[in-house]
């Protein structure tokens, strides 16, 4: 006999199979289908509390610094909701089918700045203007973060969270052995106001590098360190693309592409798992640090390197990210979403929110706070993050956004400067490939 | 059709006033014509339910095809016409067949047909390879045999996202477990995300890792079918196992497989979760020279990163075309295979 005749009990077995995985299917729907839901539901809930939501990518870390509770426990009628998306990328294509169909949107939605000018240039109309709205100071906030959000018509549509001033985190016990000053005041002096003289300085560490460590993380994080110092970057003023020929992109993609072909670079790709896993085994000595990166490097470097981290000013000020809280038209709830909105974007509240979770404020009113202007990390040796990042933030310029800022910045470190990196191609080709590929993307 | 007639069993006495079994209304009183009315409405009303009842049962299925499957398509088919952009869906500007014509021109699409056919022909050739053999063994009489069936099942159980999230990880350049056992038989690491056959490879892995056991079950349950006098006259005949198993199973099954072929190649030409997760940065472009981007990552490149629909949906539009080539291709060789035998 080849041919196996099922017993009652192995046939009982399989049904029991089959149902686990029936009610895991199952219950997997159902989870999707309350996903897709908690977006869209408004009005009440049984308390007749109204009920405001607001959705995020990412960690924007209202929550997690306890914002949302202070919030309700000073309007007790008002609950409030987050539904994140994650991965951000996700985030953005949703928000704007939702806003097309003006149904499924959150009654305050964030908007990261790599869109922001896409979404005020397009879609300014289906937004509330927020520059109105009781209790908003245009003068709280940094100028150019301010017009980063407003459209030609001088409506402002998204408030601003957090910014990405930007400085360098780099590791003071390596500089040390390298030979490097390990002073952060030396430190920032060392390369003061060149980027090159920060790869002079990667050259003179690389004849000592000490335990193979390499200078720096990846070619992509100092093109966007060093791109994001441009006024004139991606767009020129008139609204014309000009990533080809821009001398910001170009000088940018030079220093990076030099950078890997010295062999500076640990040539990881950012924000990746093996980035990650470099972080926690101290593969690099610098990294391009963003305010937000801190919270990166603290988290995945981990508990080994407490203190050997420290943070020095960038060679020159620029902004790397940032995010807005915007309301849309079709809001359920217009008005407690305005209110809660310009609320969470006050002054002191960024100054809560960068000491508990160091997203630095874009209210340059909130600079003098004490819980900024006295900021420092244990974690970065104790390092005065509020002071470095504040000089940052007010140097850095006003930047001409364009709408696919996103698209072209990815294109040019996930495609040009990988291609580099990581599969030994000459800077000239990754250059081609990158300009092909943002070609191709802003055809239409 | 009949109308129902009483259920009169013959053998039984008739009742009372009614002769015997004849029809009942011949032998009934006269009704007064609102009752005869009533009676018409009934079964009329019955004659409807028996015509048009099967048409409501098998509705939902037709109504709920026309609103997510062939409104998507024929919209989708529109918008291919159009200059269309996600910020803006419904400003559509007319386009004729530019949005087609210009992907022969497109080297990224060519790449990513590349892709999936290269791709699509190193996953299914092995996994139903493998397939076909597990059932042969699954098929034998052994202990626990339920546990083994259950258990090949288990990666098609798993989902896209956590099974490629895992090969993601084993397939890492520097703390990879793949490359660290090379690394134990003396041979250097491999960087699977960078190269184009290294990164096929890998994806392959992963779908193959899937749907070996699934293919394996349809395969096991056809074996099954087998009439077992086959074998035992081959054994007679003194065919080994393995001749058993080229001359008797593999001819039996020979719609079987064609089925799994077909179906696995619809899959491999709509991959898209694999290589998209594959990539550790999450990024749609496939890797950094797009060596595995597959159609479905491109389109969903197109439509949801870069947010031109129109573009998108005509990518959708030729997948479609080629899953229909596909399709005739397969009933041709189907109905030769028919008559050869």
């Amino acid at each position: 006999m080849r041919r196996n005749t099922g017993s009652h009990r192995s046939t009982a077995v399989v049904l029991a199979a089959v149902a686990a995985l029936g009610a895991g299917l199952l219950s997997g729907c159902a989870d999707d289908g309350d996903d897709g839901s908690a977006g869209s539901s408004g009005g009440g809930d049984s308390k007749g509390k109204t009920l405001v939501t607001v959705g995020t990518y990412g960690v924007m870390g209202f929550k997690q610094a306890g914002l949302y509770d202070e919030y309700t426990k000073l309007h007790p009628d008002i609950k409030i909701e987050e539904n994140v998306i994650d991965p951000a990328s996700n985030y953005y294509p949703q928000l704007l089918t939702h806003l097309g169909s003006g149904s499924g949107l959150a009654d305050i939605q964030a908007v990261e700045v790599g869109n922001i000018n896409e979404v005020t240039t397009t879609q300014a109309d289906k937004f509330v203007d927020l520059s109105k709205a009781d209790g908003v100071k245009k003068e709280n906030f940094l100028d150019w973060k301010w017009a980063q959000a407003t459209a030609k018509d001088g409506k402002t549509i998204g408030l601003g969270t957090d910014v990405g001033p930007m400085a360098i985190c780099y590791r003071k016990d390596l500089f040390q052995q390298a030979g490097l000053p390990a002073d952060r005041n030396a430190v920032s002096e060392l390369w003061a106001g060149d980027w090159q003289k920060y790869l002079d300085a990667g050259k003179d560490y690389a004849k000592k590098a000490p335990g193979g460590a390499a200078f720096l993380d990846s070619a992509g994080g100092l093109f966007n360190a060093a791109v994001s110092g441009g006024s004139e970057v991606y767009y020129d003023k008139s609204g014309k693309p000009i990533y080809k020929d821009s001398p910001a992109v170009k000088k940018a993609w030079k220093l990076a592409t030099d950078a890997s072909t010295a062999k500076l670079s640990a040539g990881l790709q950012e924000f990746t798992k093996p980035w990650q896993q470099a972080l926690a085994n101290g593969k690099f000595a610098t990294a391009s640090c963003p305010a937000w990166m801190l919270g990166q490097i603290k988290e995945y470097a981990g508990d080994k390197y407490k203190g050997k981290w420290d943070v020095a000013a960038a060679p020159k000020p620029a902004n790397w990210g940032g995010s807005f809280l915007s309301v849309p038209q079709a809001a359920k709830n217009k008005d407690e979403a305005v209110k809660l909105a310009t609320w969470l974007t006050a002054p002191e509240q960024q100054a809560k929110l960068f000491e508990k979770q160091a997203s630095f404020p874009s209210a340059q009113a909130a600079y003098d706070l004490p819980q900024v202007a006295d900021a420092k990390l244990p974690y970065f040796n104790n390092a005065p993050i509020g002071k470095i990042f504040s000089q940052a933030a007010k140097d850095s310029p006003t930047q001409v956004l364009g709408p696919k800022d996103a698209v072209i910045k990815q294109n040019f470190t996930d495609v040009g400067l990988l291609q580099v990196e990581q599969q030994g191609k000459s800077a000239n080709e990754g250059w081609k490939a990158a300009i092909k590929t943002n070609d191709n993307a802003l055809d239409q | 059709m009949t109308a129902p007639s009483g259920f009169t069993p013959d053998t039984a006495a008739p009742p009372a006033g009614q002769g015997g079994a004849a029809p009942r209304a011949a032998t009934a009183p006269a009704p007064d014509p609102a009752e005869q009315r009533r009676r018409d409405r009934r079964s009329r009303r019955y004659r409807w339910d028996l015509r048009w009842s099967p048409y409501a049962f098998v509705a939902p299925f037709f109504v709920f095809f026309a609103a997510f499957g062939l409104f998507p398509l024929l919209y989708t088919g529109w918008a291919s016409l159009h200059q269309v952009e996600l910020t803006n869906p419904t400003h559509m500007e007319w386009a004729g067949w530019h949005n087609y014509s210009r992907l022969w021109e497109d080297e990224f699409f060519w790449k990513a047909l590349r892709n999936t056919f290269t791709i699509g022909v190193i996953s299914t050739v092995p996994q139903l390879m493998m397939a076909l053999g597990i059932a042969h063994l699954l098929n034998y009489r052994l202990r626990a045999s339920m546990f083994f069936r259950v258990a090949i099942l288990t990666p098609y159980a798993t989902s896209v996202a956590a099974a490629t999230l895992v090969f993601a990880l084993l397939f890492g350049h520097d703390y990879g477990m793949v490359n660290w056992s090379l690394g134990l038989v003396g041979l250097d690491g491999i960087d699977w995300q960078n190269g184009t056959w290294t990164s096929q490879i890998a994806v392959s892995t992963i779908v193959i890792w899937r749907w070996t056991g699934y293919n394996a079950l349809i395969y096991l349950a056809a074996m099954q079918a087998v009439p077992n006098d086959l074998y035992e006259s081959a054994a007679l005949d003194g065919a080994s196992r393995w001749k058993q198993f080229l001359h008797v199973t593999v001819p039996s099954l020979r719609p079987t497989i064609l089925f799994t072929v077909v179906v696995s190649t619809i899959g491999a030409t709509q991959l898209f979760g694999e290589p998209l997760l594959f990539n550790t940065a999450g990024t749609a472009t496939g890797g950094a020279d797009h060596q595995y981007q597959t159609l479905g990552l491109y389109m969903y490149e197109q439509g949801w990163v870069n947010l031109h629909l129109g573009r998108a949906s005509a990518i959708a539009w030729t997948m479609f075309l080629i899953l229909l080539l596909i399709a005739a291709a397969n009933a041709l060789f189907a109905r030769r295979l028919r008559k050869s035998q």
